[in-house]
């Protein structure tokens, strides 16, 4: 039984079946509306997070299966004192498959040790958010045709971003990626980040403006500077509007350059540039689903039989 | 001069850095052995200019080297019998250690949750990295 804890849990080579599996979800919707029919997905969320626990069920119910669960620690029995251990067994007897959010690091591996279902790390505080990753890597190789040899500029909150961590290790194992980090100085990728890079020898560049290097982008990935990362308010009044996205920035861009970001956005990116066809954040979140649904049949073992729809379990 | 007796089963722990062998002491959990120890600080070494060293008189199965590689794999460990060092055992970082040190991310699962063992984990043997196997926060603090 496999479960899903880090981006880096999958090989290059599964994470291409993975998503080949999620770009044939995407053309044919239809074939895999019942190749969950029966079976259970446990949405256990000890903090609310709105958007990725609604990608989750919109996935399990787009594969014609169910969901159970709960969107906060106030509802589940973790607040009388249960601990994350006991409630995946009793979870395991529910429910077919679980993701799992939880405000503390590691809580998913837990469960994942003492579970009889697969387990998904739906986020664990700061540390990883794999179905984040999948999604922006999906999101890449659909609408740039690949995942090696291009350059990517990730700006905002570099420092305390998971999701921008999570990329960054990913998109390592990738051929001819070349990195360059647009932030605050308070707000640069932590030194391990770029000790991994010196020592695979992959390019990087730090730099503090966002217009000087939009021109040499292939893709743009933004973050949100998030409230609860700082110590105090007057840091995050004086830094969250440091580096927005408007159209003027945009007209710096190459004709094929995208830009992706995580969601939900505060005012990093302007409203006007949602109509540019190269901002595909929407289109992300769209992509986050078909991950999701694809990463549901792999754990589960479930293959849809190409000619007549058939569901197929492997075990 | 000080000098210590010889003991007749046990160990040996030779070339302890100097003002580590009660850190030692209590990682070994030597204080809940019924045996006699012997704690030497500050001993004159040629190599080491000061060293501590402890012997131990006890079954040579009772200790659990692995924490002592983790703590210091300089450390010379003499196997005792009969009187005699029999032989030295090299030590080796463990892949694993369990419940020794804890993790000190307050952010990290093992801060709450009831039961779970404290376990870190060797991510980088040539730079001697252990990470807590549940958030994967590097442990610094020296012992």
């Amino acid at each position: 039984m496999r479960h899903l804890m880090s981006p880096l849990d999958f090989s290059v080579e599964e994470l291409d079946q993975l998503f080949d599996l999620a770009n044939d979800i995407e053309a044919n919707m239809e074939k895999y509306s019942r190749a969950c029919h029966g079976k259970k997905l446990a949405t256990c969320f000890y903090e609310p997070s709105t958007r990725t626990r609604l990608s989750f069920e919109s996935a399990m119910l787009g594969l014609g299966g169910s969901v159970i669960g709960f969107s906060e620690a106030s509802s589940s029995s973790a607040s009388k004192g249960e601990s994350v251990s006991d409630t995946i067994r009793v979870i395991s007897c529910f429910a077919d498959i679980c993701a799992m959010r939880h405000p503390k690091e590691g809580a998913p591996k837990v469960a994942a040790e003492r579970s009889s279902i697969p387990v998904i790390n739906a986020g664990d505080g700061g540390h990883q958010h794999p179905t984040q990753t999948l999604t922006d890597l999906l999101t890449i190789r659909s609408l740039k045709g690949r995942l090696h040899h291009f350059t990517i500029g990730l700006c905002g909150d570099l420092k305390f971003g998971r999701t921008v961590h999570s990329l960054i290790n990913a998109l390592a194992r990738y051929e001819g990626i070349k990195f360059i980090f647009i932030s605050p100085r308070e707000l640069m990728v932590p030194d391990y980040v770029t000790d991994m890079l010196k020592e695979r020898n992959i390019p990087y560049e730090e730099v503090i403006r966002l217009e000087s290097i939009m021109p040499q982008l292939d893709l743009l990935y933004m973050t949100r500077v998030q409230r609860e990362r700082f110590f105090n308010e007057e840091d995050y009044v004086r830094l969250k509007d440091f580096y927005i996205l408007d159209k003027a920035k945009m007209k710096l861009a190459g004709p094929d350059m995208l830009v992706l970001h995580p969601l939900p956005r505060v005012n990093e990116i302007s409203v006007e540039v949602d109509d540019d066809p190269r901002a595909v954040y929407f289109k992300q979140v769209q992509y986050g689903v078909y991950v999701r649904m694809a990463l549901i049949l792999t754990l589960l073992n479930i293959r849809v039989d190409e000619r007549e729809g058939e569901k197929i379990c492997l075990t | 001069m000080l000098n210590v007796g010889k003991i007749e089963e046990g160990f040996v722990l030779d070339h302890i850095k100097a003002g580590k062998s009660l850190s030692i002491y209590h990682h070994l959990q030597l204080d809940k052995l019924d045996c006699t120890v012997a704690i030497i600080k500050n001993a004159k070494s040629s190599k080491m200019g000061k060293k501590d060293i402890l012997k131990v008189e006890c079954d040579i199965d009772m200790l659990n080297l692995d924490v002592l590689a983790f703590i210091d794999h300089n450390i010379t460990v003499n196997v005792i019998k009969d009187g005699e060092i029999v032989s030295k055992k090299e030590l080796t970082l463990p892949k694993e250690i369990r419940n020794i040190i804890r993790c000190k991310n307050p952010r990290c699962i093992t801060s709450i949750e009831q039961g779970l063992p404290h376990i870190f984990v060797l991510t980088d043997e040539q730079k001697e990295i252990y990470r807590c196997k549940y958030c994967e926060e590097k442990y610094t603090e020296p012992l």
